[in-house]
């Protein structure tokens, strides 16, 4: 059956992950619906990366299911390549290739995982790079540029392979205070232009403004969900209170 | 030229120092033939210990276990024995076991039979795989020193294994190693020396042919002297180029 848009862009059922002897998901169920950008927060350790690495497959998981535009991710004859072109992410620490400038960055995966054509692959990486305001520094490898800029750099070079869905995990957390607004201005254009997003964050202000949604984990369950208004002022589960007070 | 050529003639009746190789057209023609030879088998047994380097850090990484063992029983091989018994048990046991068997391809050398891998080749296979062992170990560590994320990260922007493997994970390692890989490539120049026991027509057997003929052992040490230093200077120079080529403005120190 086709996939359309009145279906979940990304949907998580029962979910369960273990690493050896550490339950890190113990059922994690949700739905993502396209254009909807939803935030998970919650203490360290509690298996917020776990869950959103599962959706592209960088995890495996144990039981459940989670599904991309309704092909399922945890499948063995899973085509990696065409889930990959459908899921974005970016990272904690950046993780750009050292060894090439920052236009190159942008442009490899196109060019060497998708095959398209050289200029045109340019051209494009031309725009991203202005996109996320970094015009000028398109020939500065990632060693010159900030933190911040190079932050803006990874999240360009995943726009590139034109995903539904991009998964970001505390992409400010290794930030300083001043750089954390570039990237997430960034993002909040990126959601206003309808991109589908996942968020891993702890920057409360940001989650409460742009999020449709919130989840809230605790050991490899969510413990509280809902949109950011009855989220941040009508709190039920004592954890996410305690939570909730420790951070705002 | 030919007064060049005489003017060392005439040192050696006036003084006795003989530099016959370079006066005598037939010593001189030889000891040419030598130069291009060791320079020759430097060439071919930089290149291929580049590859068994290459292919052998990829292999340490292979998911079957059979082959990273013999990749580990290989290097501990090539690493713990003298390079001199190498080239002697590949030249003679190898190549003697392969013409025995009737399994060395031949050629016609002109009304006779050759075979295909002679000292030459030999040589270059002998010291490829000696240098080569020590490369695994080189582009090992620079393996290992590419963060697992950043190969992460290229998963996650569709890269297979493999590709990454070509598109970052080589490059960056490449650079890390370069250093070890020089000092390496330095050692292995010096050891294409060996080939003269197994008659190769490199420098050094050569030079020893040379002398035997003319009695003139302090001359051609002078020379082998000053031709292994010039040639080392050379790949310290390319290799310098190189390293300087492939810096990444910003990265590392
Ligand atoms: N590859 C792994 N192997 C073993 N244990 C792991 C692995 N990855 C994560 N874990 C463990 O799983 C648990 C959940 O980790 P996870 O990274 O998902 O937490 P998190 O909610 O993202 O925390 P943080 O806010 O600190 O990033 C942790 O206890 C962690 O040590
Ligand atoms: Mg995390």
């Amino acid at each position: 059956m086709a996939w359309d848009e009145s279906q979940p862009m990304v949907s998580i059922n029962d979910v369960h992950k273990s690493f050896g002897e550490l339950k890190v998901l113990n059922g994690v169920s949700f739905d993502v619906m396209k254009r909807e950008v939803i935030c998970i927060i919650g203490p360290s350790g509690s298996g917020k990366s776990t869950l959103i690495r599962c959706v592209n497959a960088l995890n495996t998981i144990d039981k459940g299911s989670i599904t991309v535009q309704g092909q399922e991710v945890h499948d063995p004859k899973l085509d990696k390549l065409e889930l990959r072109k459908k899921v974005g992410m970016v990272f904690q620490q950046y993780n750009l290739f050292p060894h090439k400038t920052a236009l190159e960055n942008v442009m490899m995966a196109p060019t060497h995982v998708l095959k398209q054509d050289k200029a045109e692959v340019e051209e494009r990486a031309y725009k991203l790079i202005k996109k996320v305001r970094l015009d000028g520094k398109e020939r500065s490898y990632p060693g010159e540029l900030s933190g911040g800029q190079q932050q803006r750099v990874a999240i360009a070079r995943s726009l590139a392979m034109n995903p539904d869905v991009m998964l970001f995990d505390e992409v400010t957390a290794a930030l300083d205070p001043e750089t954390v607004k570039e990237v997430l201005v960034t993002i909040q254009e990126l959601a206003e232009d309808g991109m589908t997003c996942m968020l891993v964050t702890h920057e409360m202000g940001f989650a409460r403004e742009l999020a449709d949604h919130i989840y809230f984990t605790d050991r490899g369950i969510i413990v509280e969900h809902g949109p950011p208004v009855t989220f941040f002022t009508d709190a039920k589960d004592p954890r996410t209170k305690e939570f909730l007070s420790q951070i705002l | 030229m030919e007064a060049f050529f005489e003017w060392f003639r005439a040192l050696y009746e006036q003084s006795g120092w003989n530099f016959v190789f370079i006066y005598e057209q037939y010593e001189r023609e030889r000891f040419i033939t030598a130069m291009w030879t060791t320079i020759k088998l430097s060439i071919y047994c930089l290149l291929f210990s580049l590859v068994v380097g290459v292919v052998g850090a990829w292999a340490q990484g292979a998911k079957s276990a059979i082959v990273r063992n013999v990749m580990a029983g290989y290097i501990q091989v090539f690493r713990n024995t003298p390079p001199l018994v190498q080239i002697l048990f590949f030249y003679f046991v190898l190549g003697t076991g392969l013409d025995r068997a009737g399994l060395m391809p031949t050629y016609d050398a002109g009304g006779y039979l050759e075979p295909m891998l002679g000292a030459f080749g030999w040589a270059v296979i002998s010291l490829s795989f000696f240098a080569g062992a020590f490369n695994v170990e080189i582009f090992r560590s620079g393996i290992e020193a590419v963060p697992e994320s950043t190969v992460e990260a290229a998963e996650a922007l569709g890269y297979s294994r493999l590709m990454a493997y070509i598109y970052v994970v080589l490059p960056l390692a490449f650079r890390v190693s370069l250093p070890a890989l020089n000092n390496n490539l330095v050692n292995l120049i010096k050891t294409t020396t060996l080939a003269y026991v197994i008659a190769v027509p490199e420098m050094m057997y050569t030079a020893n042919q040379i002398w035997s003929d003319n009695v003139n052992v302090p001359e051609m040490m002078i020379v082998l002297f000053i031709f292994y230093v010039g040639l080392v200077a050379i790949l310290v120079y390319f290799m310098h180029k190189w390293e300087h080529a492939m810096r990444i403005p910003g990265y590392g120190t």
